[in-house]
């Protein structure tokens, strides 16, 4: 066929709706799912100047944003959202568009001295950024769609994180119009962030001089920076409006807020100016004035803001009665926004903090405290997977209990580095988010600068939350010891993981040089959150360096000695419903309807068939095969059989004769129940045959060659054969059907390795198998010898008696004419003749002469008055007599002189055959 | 009871079948279970799966002298499956299915489903199975059976064999992985199986597509190549991230997320979208299989 022609088969009209449909859904699904959404909220720019400073008189022009929800019916609650260090308006724009979303009417600026509003960094200072915020509290009052207390008192909430969220904490100290606050990720107070010291001792801590680097750097460049970045920030390069010249050591920051950095950062010990700038940016000063409902939300991976300012945050707000909730999740400064459900539960506790306290929605959130735990990686995006966890109350950082875990090793001595270099890295500072780098282990100690304690592996797992105590004695020679305090989770193979990089810092003063006259400190370690899993052993390294702090630049040696314990505050949480959970509900219904659906669908076929199949038509019900109207039509508009009756009584071999394409095999394709006719039936014992049909297991057929596993021998295969069929081996008649393929012991062998003919004989006997009532075989003695076709005949003419019927398709005359009783030619797919073949046969008026001279001969004939000469081959002739005897027509020829070299009178089969074949052996197609 | 299996006989006779024949009873499973065990691919494949940790072992002997510089820089959080493998037989055996989870186990499924009809096909027997008749969907379900089996047998031996040669070879230690505890013995047993269970899940849809595509052609090469490339195609398109959301419907979205089980405790949630995508292919291919087969005429 050709490629056009099959292209044209392929491509017919259903299919080509079917495709047309599907490409119409595709085209349909994608577009619905990038057509872009109308926001439900509008923006507006504006540059607002306030009036600051001490006195608020200084005018410092904001960049703002408003924003307002859409369809709003009367006044709305606003959010005062404010961004983190180093960031923009821009930095908070998806949680404005969110919460506009919700209904808020929105506020976003950038604070003075970022972006693009004038200024300077005061560090949140109460009269400056605070004071800015109030008068954008004003703003907001005066504005005719946000909802109103008072006069001048909008109904508002200040959302921020890190630099935003201590302007929260500061802005709801200072001015009662706020009427809730959901800060995250922000300090308590700028000392304990910079100077932490974490030993219980009044000496000054240890320089955090990584952060105040990185923090400084930030406000001095204004560009994007880490700070910003973690909490989403943009923003565009210093393009600053009101900053004027400035000095290149201190950037935008105010110059109290720069020398208080440089005095810092140089001595690593603030002066009284120093410490007043730290103070008055701190909210702990202002926590007894925090009247509105405080959402905390603090990161458990974060060295900078630990969760011990949220902590300290919590009771300073909660002494004065104001409602408190405190959460953690996995994230913060060094872990970014943490995995997605953690995003998901922070961003629902502040909504719903908002939705009841500032908008009047929904019932008063509950006293709960949440938090997670890393809980692995996930498989596919590598990202972090944490489980959430609730209990009924805040526990702080003492845990609801606490495990001791017995901690042993020698008072070793350890050696502090000059200038801090090399020192142990614990965390990196602005890296946000790459926390999987931080849990898997990226800590490094110095040899010779560390100490270790280590437990024994603990025998049951320990779900630690909070901060760790342990007791500790150091000794130094110089009287003066900075020491770093860390907890390392050891599992079995030796691989220790220190928690969120999180290291407590310790400096001891008035230490004896003797470690034998140390006094014992208690150090409360960072709180964390993890699970210590049985078989791991914890361990206490105390170093004398780390990069994050500034340490004592004369080297010096120390001696260490841990207590015999460390205490591990646990909090048993109840782990908070994963909304994944909803797709386990779907898989389980998605099995159930499969399953139901198979048995309906099951069910119903069952009874069709049994409807379809039990109908017997009782006239032929003693018929081995009738074929009625048959007709078999292809897709693509082909007809191989138009139309074909016939009848295959008890008794008979019944030949279907017909040229190579006459629609012999199609017939008998849908005899095996292979292919459906496109009209008309066949009914075997007057069942109908179709795919399936029980009746077909009355026929043995070989239809367009045999077909076998190459792999089994020609027995093993008549086996495998007749085990499909399920009929007891009984019944198969084994010997018969051997002795028919007469293979002797070739049986044996695999039948890939079989002629054409021994396979063809083991497709016979295969047919025979269980001597079915009705045989039908295609071309039965193809490959065939002559002897072994002449042995065929006989046993199909045997196999016929005993009530049983053969059906032999062929495309050879001699064929039918010597081993049927009765015959069906067909041509172009319709009956031109059929009966018993002794009818068809009989004499017919013609005669075939082989004769010496053809023209001749042909001249005489003609004087005879037959009706047709017609030559056949160089010698041959075919003569229609027309009643004239045989006889005379030799003996006239011979008069003539013409030799006569054969005589063959010629049959009606023949004729009938010949004249179809004549003019039709070619293009009739493979039917 | 008797009854009960007194009917099929009488409707049998009463449809006009042959005595002794009836639909339920033909190409018993057992048959075909033998019919597919005689053949060289069958063998082939089943022995490869023994062979396979065999030779991953001999392949970390000799690389043992000289992998001390390369154990830092494996990719992500799971490049340490490789480090880990030779911890122990659990370790290995786990290995051994990560390493063949991706594309060996596909080709091997996709062969023992893609092949029995289109094979049958090819070879001419299966007119002569249909003309039994052995009922389209009884052949069609009994090959399905059969093929499935195999292919889980395929995915056992793996297993089994991984564990068998891991544990003589390394010991049997906790099942360990960098991101989590390293998990006992016992249980780690359980995570291996689960995760034999879930991979077994997720190649239903290259079982699923196989299987169709063998009941559409007559090449049982084709039907084999086909559905492996377009399993393929599906884990290419699941790279290009510009996808977006359309990514998370492809079959082979989920087939990594049976790392899920190595973490404490196990992270499922990946594990079930991914069986419903699965399920969902799988039913559609399916589906399509046994309605396609039970209409068409057979050609072969």
């Amino acid at each position: 066929m050709s490629l056009p022609g099959r292209l044209r088969k392929a491509v017919t009209r259903r299919r080509l709706l079917a495709g047309s449909v599907v490409l119409v859904l595709v085209a349909g699904l994608v577009g619905w799912a990038v057509w872009p959404d109308t926001p439900g909220w509008k923006a507006t720019d504006q540059r607002i100047t306030v009036r600051t400073g001490p006195a608020g008189d200084q005018p410092v022009e904001l960049d703002t944003r408003f924003y307002l929800p859409r369809d709003r019916s009367g006044r709305v609650p606003a959010v005062l959202l404010a961004h983190g260090f180093g960031g923009t308006k821009d930095s908070v724009a998806s949680d404005a568009e969110s919460l506009a979303d919700r209904g808020y009417a929105v506020l976003t600026w950038t604070a003075q001295g970022f972006g693009r509003s004038g200024g300077q960094i005061h560090l949140d200072s109460p009269d400056y950024e605070v004071r800015d915020a109030q008068r954008l509290l004003d703003w907001l009052a005066a504005r005719p769609e946000v909802r109103l207390d008072a006069p001048g008192d909008p109904r508002v909430g200040v959302v921020g994180g890190s630099y935003g969220g201590g302007l929260a904490l500061l802005l709801a100290g200072q001015d009662p119009r706020v009427d809730a606050i959901v800060p995250s990720i922000t300090w308590n107070d700028f000392t304990n962030v910079f100077l932490p010291q974490s030993a219980g001792t009044t000496a000054t801590g240890v320089f955090k001089k990584g952060w105040a680097g990185l923090f400084f750097g930030n406000g001095a460049a204004t560009g994007q920076s880490a700070l910003g970045s973690t909490l989403g920030a943009g923003g565009d390069a210093g393009a600053g409006g009101g900053a004027g010249a400035t000095d290149p050591a201190c950037g935008r920051f105010a110059a109290d807020v720069c020398q208080a950095y440089l005095q810092l950062a140089t001595t690593g010990v603030p002066d009284a100016a120093t410490s007043a700038v730290l103070r008055k940016s701190s909210p702990a000063t202002v926590l007894d004035k925090i009247k509105a409902p405080t959402l905390l939300i603090q990161g458990e991976v974060d060295t900078l803001f630990p969760l011990s300012e949220a902590d300290a945050n919590a009771r300073g707000i909660a002494a004065n009665g104001t409602p408190v909730r405190v959460a953690w999740f996995t994230g913060g400064h060094d872990g970014g926004a943490g995995p997605k459900t953690d995003q998901d539960r922070v961003k629902y506790l502040t909504l719903q903090w908002l939705d009841h306290y500032v908008k009047g929605d929904g019932a008063a959130p509950a006293n709960s405290f949440t938090y997670s735990r890393v809980a692995g990686f996930s498989a596919l995006d590598r990202g972090l997977v944490t489980n959430g966890y609730s209990t009924d109350a805040y526990p702080g950082l003492t845990g609801t209990g606490s495990t001791q875990v017995a901690i042993a090793g020698p008072a070793q001595p350890i050696a502090n580095p000059p200038n801090g270099n090399p020192g142990a890295l614990s965390s990196l500072p602005g890296s946000g988010g790459r926390l999987s780098e931080l849990l898997g282990g990226v800590a490094g100690d110095v040899p010779g600068q560390f100490a270790t304690f280590d437990s024994t592996p603990v025998t049951g797992a320990i779900e630690v939350a909070g901060a760790p105590t342990v007791r500790l004695r150091a000794a130094s020679p110089t009287g003066e010891a900075t020491l770093f305090v860390k907890l390392y989770d050891v599992d079995q193979s030796g691989a220790e993981t220190l928690s969120a990089g999180l290291v407590a810092p310790v400096r001891l003063t008035g230490l004896p040089a003797d470690i034998g006259k140390a006094s014992e400190v208690t150090v409360t370690l960072p709180a964390i959150v993890r699970r210590i899993d049985a078989g791991h052993t914890v361990r206490v390294v105390v170093a004398a360096s780390d990069q994050a702090f500034l340490t004592p630049a004369r080297p010096a040696v120390y001696t260490v000695q841990a207590g015999s314990a460390i205490t591990l505050p646990t909090v048993v949480g109840t782990p908070i419903a994963n909304p994944q959970t909803i797709w386990r509900y779907v898989l389980a219904g998605l099995v159930l309807a499969i399953v139901l659906g198979l048995a309906v669908v099951l069910l119903v076929r069952r009874r069709l068939r049994r409807r379809r199949h039990d109908e017997v038509i009782e006239e032929y019900a003693d018929t081995p095969l009738v074929v009625r109207d048959l007709r078999k039509a292809y897709g693509d508009g082909f007809v191989a059989v138009e139309e074909i009756s016939f009848t295959v009584e008890r008794g008979q071999v019944v030949g279907l004769l017909g040229p190579n394409g006459a629609g012999k095999t199609t017939t008998l394709r849908v005899l095996m129940g292979l292919t459906m006719p496109s009209g008309g039936d066949a009914l075997v014992f007057g069942h109908k045959l179709g795919p399936g049909a029980p009746v077909l297991s009355r026929i043995g057929a070989l239809v367009e060659g045999p077909g076998f596993l190459p792999h089994l021998s020609g027995l093993d295969n008549l086996r495998s054969y007749w085990r499909a069929t399920g009929r007891p081996e009984a019944d198969a008649h084994f010997e018969e059907a051997l002795e028919i393929a007469g293979l002797g012991d070739s049986i044996h062998r695999k039948t890939r390795k079989y002629s054409h003919g021994m396979r063809q004989r083991l497709a016979i006997a295969q047919a025979m198998l269980g001597l079915p009532e009705l045989l039908v075989l295609d071309e039965p003695t193809d490959g065939l010898d002559p002897p072994q076709i002449a042995e065929m005949r006989r046993v199909l003419r045997r196999y016929a008696t005993d009530g049983r019927a053969v059906l032999v398709s062929s495309h050879l005359l001699a064929e039918v004419e010597q081993t049927c009783t009765h015959a069906v030619v067909v041509n172009k797919g319709r009956i031109v003749a059929s009966g018993p073949v002794d009818e068809i046969v009989g004499d017919s008026p013609s005669v075939l002469l082989d004769v010496s001279d053809v023209p001749a001969a042909s001249k005489v004939l003609e004087g005879l008055g037959v009706r047709s000469v017609t030559p056949d081959g160089p010698s041959g002739l075919i003569v229609d007599m027309n009643g004239t005897p045989r006889a005379e027509v030799v003996a006239s020829l011979v008069r003539a002189g013409v030799d006569v070299d054969r005589v063959v009178p010629r049959r009606r089969l023949e004729d009938a055959f010949l004249a179809l074949v004549g003019d039709n052996s070619r293009g009739s197609g493979d039917r | 009871m008797s009854a009960v299996e007194e009917r099929p006989a009488v409707r049998s006779r009463a449809a006009g079948g042959a005595v002794g024949w009836r639909a339920a009873a033909t190409l018993p499973v057992w048959a075909e279970v033998k019919r597919q065990a005689t053949r060289r691919r069958t063998q082939l494949a089943l022995g490869f799966m023994v062979l396979l940790p065999v030779i991953i072992l001999i392949a970390f002997e000799f690389g043992s002298n000289n992998s001390d510089n390369n154990d830092q820089n494996g990719g992500g959080a799971f490049g340490s499956l490789v480090d880990l493998a030779t911890s122990g037989g659990l370790n290995f055996a786990l290995f051994c299915l990560a390493v063949s989870a991706g594309f060996l186990l596909v080709v091997v499924v996709a062969l023992f489903c893609g092949d029995p009809v289109a094979s049958e096909a090819s070879w001419g027997s299966l007119r002569y199975l249909l003309a039994i008749p052995v009922p389209r969907v009884r052949l069609l379900a009994v090959k399905l059976v059969v093929a499935l089996a195999y292919s889980l047998l395929a995915l056992l031996i793996l297993t089994a064999t991984g564990l068998l040669v891991g544990t003589l070879r390394y010991g049997w230690h906790p099942l360990g992985s960098t991101v989590a505890a390293a998990i006992p013995p016992g249980q780690g047993v359980l995570r291996l199986l689960a995760v034999v269970g879930y991979l077994a899940i997720i190649l239903m849809v290259v079982a699923g597509l196989a299987f169709l595509l063998s009941t559409l052609t007559d090449a049982a090469l084709g039907a084999v190549g086909g559905a492996v490339l377009l399993w393929i195609l599906s884990s290419i398109l699941d790279q290009i991230t510009a996808l977006g959301s359309i990514r998370v419907g492809l079959p082979t979205h989920y087939s990594d997320a049976w790392l899920g089980l190595l973490s404490t405790p196990p992270q499922v949630d990946d594990l079930v979208k991914g069986a419903i995508a699965a399920v969902c292919y799988a039913t559609l291919f399916w589906s399509l299989a046994f309605w396609r087969f039970t209409r068409k005429d057979i050609t072969s």
